[in-house]
């Protein structure tokens, strides 16, 4: 009963919020609605009983990327007549989205009516469900099945890194920045001097 | 306390329901006593390392000055900025408050006592916290003023490099008590080196309590990490444009955040609702006043820092959580699970 319940508020606010997210004349309340969106859906998650994915969700995107999102459309310029003009001039493109999803949705619903997808082992008899708790499952798969493309998701993340720090580094000659570990070692001895000028004569340093 | 409530006569999903809200109560209203407290209790230490007296009129000792202030505040009137984003701007308070109060939900309180018992507790611990900088967030950019909105962007880049460190100081943790679950966390650690109750005697997990403590100080923005409300420089930060019950909120979230804080120290290194040692005369105390002691401890180390230590240039912070805490944490991770393994204590 409470799980029903607990469905149709996070299926219904999920949608709701994912339709203002798009419908959202100011692009930092879309962000924000876009995160009440992956909240709902982690609590969707957490209701089948997949909690990791669902503490996932919120940690990688409410947590990371969407700050990041916020982060840079909280500093635009916003101008109401360019959206607008930006709307007209985009429509066909975003036309052709919306249909192809469509299609896709609809193609997916068809299907599912012949059955859902068995998940299975490779010698075709359906997989047991697993005796241990998500977080473990998950490991025990990523680590010993799907090692190799584990890894090889790794690496491009890793690719990816690199490419995006190369590509903004640059080198400036005309700051000079701090030098921590240079502060650190200088001593009190070589940093000054101790002098008894006689009176009427300067300091020669 | 489902129990209870089912022994009443009533159905479990009910029982469930009311059991929950109870237990929600239960650490909610002493949670918000325990602010109380400690807001007196920050400015007392604080005064004391300054020759000063700090709060001694309202109440005995000055003890009520912490209610007499919430009383001034709730009686203010709210001032909404007329270029404000009117809902955000009255919304951010209140995310920040929950979202102090919701991480609550999985610190056991002694074994067992504890309001949600799921197997990724400190993931969802996480999670919360890194709910915290939306409030922050938010105020700056919908308060539509200069100060703040610094604030809002300088909180921001904070609080994601302080999470990457904790995150690996976590791994640490998890590798070694083998479970997410607080609980089971705590009970890992009982006797962990000789009678000594917590991850914080052994030399390999010591430094990363150090380095949890710090960067805790730095998720709190406590000082000397405080740049989101740096008076000399941003007036009073995110705050600036807020009034009343809704700085009040804020007041209040920020303290919640930082027993919180004090919380995850003692469970996740010294040994939460178990004594320091493991001597069975120590158990007759009941484990939840061990906690307290903990918590208490920890804030008085967060007070001291706070009474004594200069606060931070923005890029000697960014540079210590980036180009120390991060490799020096990888690093840890490295060294935990390669001695795991060589000892064999995942077989």
């Amino acid at each position: 009963m409470i799980q029903v319940f607990a469905f149709y508020l996070f299926a219904t606010l999920c949608i709701f919020s994912g339709a203002v997210t798009i419908l959202a004349r100011n692009p930092v309340h879309s962000v924000l609605w876009l995160i009440l969106a992956f909240f709902n859906a982690a609590g969707l998650m957490v209701l089948v009983g997949a909690e990791f994915i669902a503490m996932l969700l919120v940690i990688v995107y409410v947590g990371a990327v969407a700050v990041l999102f916020l982060f840079v459309v909280m500093m635009l310029d916003i101008d109401f007549a360019e959206l607008r003009a930006g709307f007209v001039k985009n429509f066909p493109l975003g036309l052709a989205l919306a249909v192809v999803l469509f299609v896709e949705l609809f193609v997916g619903l068809i299907v599912r009516g012949a059955g859902s997808v068995a998940l299975g082992k490779a010698d075709g008899s359906a997989a047991q469900a697993a005796d241990m708790s998500n977080i473990q499952a998950i490991g025990a798969l990523l680590y010993s099945r799907y090692l190799f493309l584990f890894e090889a998701a790794g690496i491009v993340l890793l690719v990816a890194m690199i490419g995006a720090i190369v590509l903004t580094h640059r080198q400036r000659t005309d700051t000079r920045g701090q030098n921590v570990s240079k502060q650190n070692a200088r001593r009190p001895e070589e940093a000054t001097i101790n002098l008894q000028p006689e009176v009427g004569k300067g300091v020669q340093i | 306390m489902t129990e209870f409530f089912m022994g009443l006569g009533l159905s479990y999903e009910w029982a469930w329901g009311i059991a929950t809200i109870c237990g929600i109560l239960l650490i909610a209203f002493p949670l918000m006593l325990g602010v109380a407290m400690i807001i007196y209790a920050d400015r007392k230490i604080w005064a004391a390392m300054a020759l000063r007296k700090g709060p001694n009129v309202v109440g005995p000792l000055g003890l009520l000055q912490s209610f007499a202030d919430g009383l001034k505040v709730f009686l203010q009137e709210t001032i909404i900025p007329s270029a404000a984003n009117k809902g955000l701007f009255l919304i951010a308070p209140i995310i920040t408050f929950t979202v102090a109060l919701m991480a609550w939900a999985v610190i056991p309180f002694n074994s067992g006592a504890v309001l949600a018992n799921i197997n990724v507790g400190l993931l969802y611990v996480l999670a919360i916290s890194s709910l915290g900088v939306y409030g922050v967030v938010i105020a700056g950019w919908s308060s539509n003023s200069k100060y703040p909105f610094f604030s809002a962007m300088r909180a921001s880049a904070q609080m994601i490099s302080y999470e990457v460190s904790i995150g690996f100081i976590l791994i640490c943790v998890v590798l070694w008590a083998g479970t997410f679950n607080l609980n089971d966390i705590v009970k890992a650690q009982q006797s962990h080196v000789w009678i000594i109750n917590g991850f914080v005697a052994n030399p390999l997990l010591f430094p990363m309590w150090v380095m949890f403590l710090i960067s805790g100080m730095a998720e709190t923005a406590r000082a000397p990490f405080d740049l989101t409300e740096a008076e000399s420089e941003l007036v009073a930060g995110y705050q600036t444009e807020y009034s009343s019950m809704a700085f009040a909120l804020y007041w209040l979230g920020e303290y919640a955040n930082v027993l919180l804080m004090c919380a995850l120290n003692a469970v996740l290194f010294w040994g939460g609702y178990l004594p320091p040692l493991d001597i069975p005369v120590l158990y007759l105390v009941p484990g939840f006043v061990w906690l307290l002691l903990k918590i208490l401890f920890f804030f008085f180390i967060f007070s001291w820092v706070k009474a004594t230590v200069p606060r931070y240039r923005y890029d000697q912070l960014m540079r210590l959580g980036w180009k120390i805490f991060l490799p020096v944490s990888l690093l840890f991770v490295f060294l935990v699970s390669g001695y795991l393994m060589a000892t064999g204590h995942f077989a």
